[in-house]
């Protein structure tokens, strides 16, 4: 018997082990997330929203690791490389912003490690750099505009003043909502991201001759943006993706967002058995309302558990088909992976609301019914 | 485009001119009489924009909030003064750069720890809110308006401060020579820590104006921290006047840049191609202008020291 002989005996010796504790494998996760500076409400949303749901499963042997990014691409890459080096850890989540996640994820995949996204979706990921160790619990980015594209039509919205930031999540946005919306566009303006002056932007939507505008400013940024607008004078309606209109920065614009209508994949008021129960539990965890970000968080964390009851991490065929199988109930309903292992889900037009001394958003009605992403088709999964 | 928009655009700029020159005076001031680089100078403003919104939230008036960000901006720069930045000035730049920002590490989770990491609500008073109608028929923000006159009120103040009052001949005097002055029985311990906590005190006001239209979150102050100091650098470092014509040039010209660039590329290029370059050049166009006035003006345009 050779030396390779050898190694090829053991080798399946030790994975008939594996196979054979399979349920009880320990798995260890690396959460990097943004846990400070501007735009850090999400990634707190998202990490709160995973630790409610490791602390309801009450696993042992789900251990998590988080470390802060603080939105900087280099750091959220050192941070990956020692998790999977010196942390081993066997998957990686957490990353709350696109231009981060292109850094970070096709590396890590292709290390064979897992990555789950509880926010950004890139289309680079989606379409053509789709891979069999990535999987999106969250969304594409364009499905959210998408869905408001649709309803702008619906709602007879004929010419559009659209702006995103400067950066991937932004085009994503901005060619989502054009890839559904059938009406002219009077201007497409990409602002600096991080940018917390609106001002020349104002002025130029005052000068547009618009009859509404669709902004996606995440974070702080859609909480300057709506200030400054209600302070402007121009009353054109504003419609956008949900991030600008969420739970976490309702309290912060306060007045100025009531009325907009927003495009969202979950919402607090969903008729889901999940839904209220998770609302409820989050709430008397944290004494705060959810976000999005933190059913994605949550959502993510319930996807892991499910998985690793049905199959070893070390296994990662089977764990790949236990992590599709999406086998929990989420606060959005059944959640249902397409081909390119990103969620084909329902996507509801919502609208701001005050309800007693608390800004939230209220369901109005569905924009598109189990909506897969455009870049689906180009995936060859 | 309209001369309308134009000149809604012109005020723009100067409003974010007006904002940049509150939080550069501080910085040319320390930076110019006691030869101090402040990276903690942002953290500053952002003590001012909390000290605004929970003072205006507790008890409803903006006023109240905007005299409690002066008081806890100056406060908070007096108290780092005095037990961190007097240590420093006889240091290299190294070493302040290294100890400033701490500070900045430190007030941000210290704020982080106290307020939580979402947005605080800071709205703009009933008094200034709404549109104006301008001459012209240009509709603007009357918020916006106000910031222009506080400003250029505050500037007017300065200039006074600095060249009709005793202290201000003392400051001066700083400026030129420490050890003179100190010789002469000005106690400049003293001197320096005034002059610290004037600027600290601009800047917590310029946060708490600034926090009504943005976000009052942890971190906003180092944004403008990098901009106040492209403005000191183009208006030449330790001068008040410098400082001024320094800030609405940023101003105007990062507005002017956002605003015409993407108009200017169109004229040659396919619609999303022209908004993508235009808008990155206009990211950029500050810093053009501050490398353009280096060539021309290795020490800025109105340096203190000839």
């Amino acid at each position: 018997m050779s030396k390779l002989d050898i190694l090829k005996a053991s080798l399946v010796g030790l994975s008939l082990c594996v196979a054979t504790t399979a349920t009880a494998e320990p798995v260890k996760v690396g959460m990097i997330t943004t846990l400070s500076g501007g735009g850090s409400g999400l990634g707190i949303d998202v990490r709160d929203g995973f630790m409610l749901a490791v602390k309801q499963a009450g696993n042992k042997d789900l251990t998590v690791v988080i470390e802060d990014d603080a939105r900087k691409p280099g750091l959220a890459v050192q941070i990956a490389d020692k998790m999977i080096q010196s942390e081993k850890v066997d998957i990686l989540t957490g990353i709350i912003w696109s231009n981060l996640a292109m850094a970070v994820v096709p590396g890590a995949v292709a290390q064979g490690k897992f990555y789950i996204s509880p926010n950004a979706g890139p289309s680079q990921l989606a379409g053509k750099g789709c891979h069999p160790n990535y999987f999106n619990a969250s969304f594409q980015n364009d499905n959210l505009p998408e869905g408001m594209g649709a309803y702008a039509n619906k709602i007879g919205i004929k010419n559009s003043f659209i702006m995103a930031p400067n950066y991937p999540a932004g085009k994503d946005v901005l060619n989502g909502y054009k890839r559904f919306y059938k009406g002219k566009l009077a201007a497409e303006v990409y602002t600096k991201l991080g940018q917390t002056d609106y001002a020349a932007e104002i002025a130029q939507i005052r000068a547009s001759g618009a009859d509404s505008i669709f902004v996606f400013l995440p974070g702080g940024m859609g909480i300057s943006f709506m200030k400054q607008y209600a302070q402007s004078g121009v009353n054109i309606p504003v419609t956008g993706p949900a991030f600008s209109f969420d739970q976490g920065i309702l309290k912060a614009v306060g007045p100025s967002a009531v009325g907009v209508k927003n495009t969202s994949h979950w919402a607090k008021d969903l008729d889901f058995p999940a839904n209220k129960p998770f609302v409820t539990s989050f709430e008397a965890e944290y004494g705060r309302l959810p976000s999005l970000y933190a059913v994605q968080g949550f959502d993510t964390a319930n996807l892991i558990l499910s998985a690793m009851s049905k199959a070893s991490v070390k296994d990662m065929d089977a764990f790949r088909t236990a992590l599709k199988a999406a086998d929990f109930a989420s606060p959005r309903g059944k959640l249902k992976f397409g081909n390119n292992q990103h969620l084909i889900q329902t996507i509801y037009v919502r609208e701001v609301i005050k309800e007693g001394d608390i800004y939230t958003n209220k369901t109005e009605g569905i924009a598109l019914e189990n909506h897969q992403d455009a870049y689906a088709a180009q995936c060859k999964m | 485009m309209t001369s309308a928009l134009f000149i809604e655009q012109l005020l723009n700029g100067l409003q974010f001119g007006v904002m940049l020159f509150l939080m550069a005076a501080g910085l040319t001031l320390v930076f110019g009489v006691m030869g101090l680089i402040n990276l903690a100078h942002g953290a500053l403003y952002m003590v001012g924009a909390f000290a605004c919104a929970t003072v205006a939230n507790f008890t409803g008036s903006f006023w109240l909030g905007l005299a409690a960000s002066i008081v806890a901006a100056a406060t908070a720069g007096a108290i780092v003064e005095l037990v961190v930045i007097r240590r420093l000035y006889k240091r290299d730049h190294l070493d302040q750069v290294l100890a400033t920002f701490a500070l900045i590490l430190i007030f941000s989770e210290g704020t982080r720890w106290v307020f939580g990491s979402f947005p605080l609500y800071l709205n703009v008073p009933d008094l200034l809110s709404g549109p104006v109608m301008l001459p012209g028929g240009i509709q603007y923000s009357l918020y916006r308006l106000a910031i222009i006159v506080i400003g250029g009120l505050v500037a007017l103040g300065l200039y006074f401060l600095i060249a009709k009052t005793r202290l201000g001949i003392r400051i001066r005097a700083g400026e030129s020579d420490r050890e003179m002055i100190a010789a002469l029985g000005v106690d400049i311990r003293l001197l320096y820590t005034i002059v610290f906590a004037l600027g600290a005190a601009l800047a917590g006001f310029a946060g708490a104006l600034v926090g009504a239209i943005q976000s009052v979150q942890v971190g906003m102050g180092e944004p403008v921290l990098i901009l106040a100091f492209v403005v000191i650098v183009i208006g030449g470092i330790g001068s008040i006047k410098g400082a001024l014509v320094g800030a609405i040039l940023v101003g105007i010209v990062d507005t002017m840049g956002r605003f015409l660039l993407p108009m200017f590329f169109q004229l040659f290029m396919e619609n999303a191609q022209a908004n993508s370059v235009g808008s990155a050049l206009a990211s950029m166009s500050i810093y053009i202008l501050m490398a353009l006035v280096l060539i021309f003006k290795p020490k800025g345009l109105f340096p203190a020291h000839g």
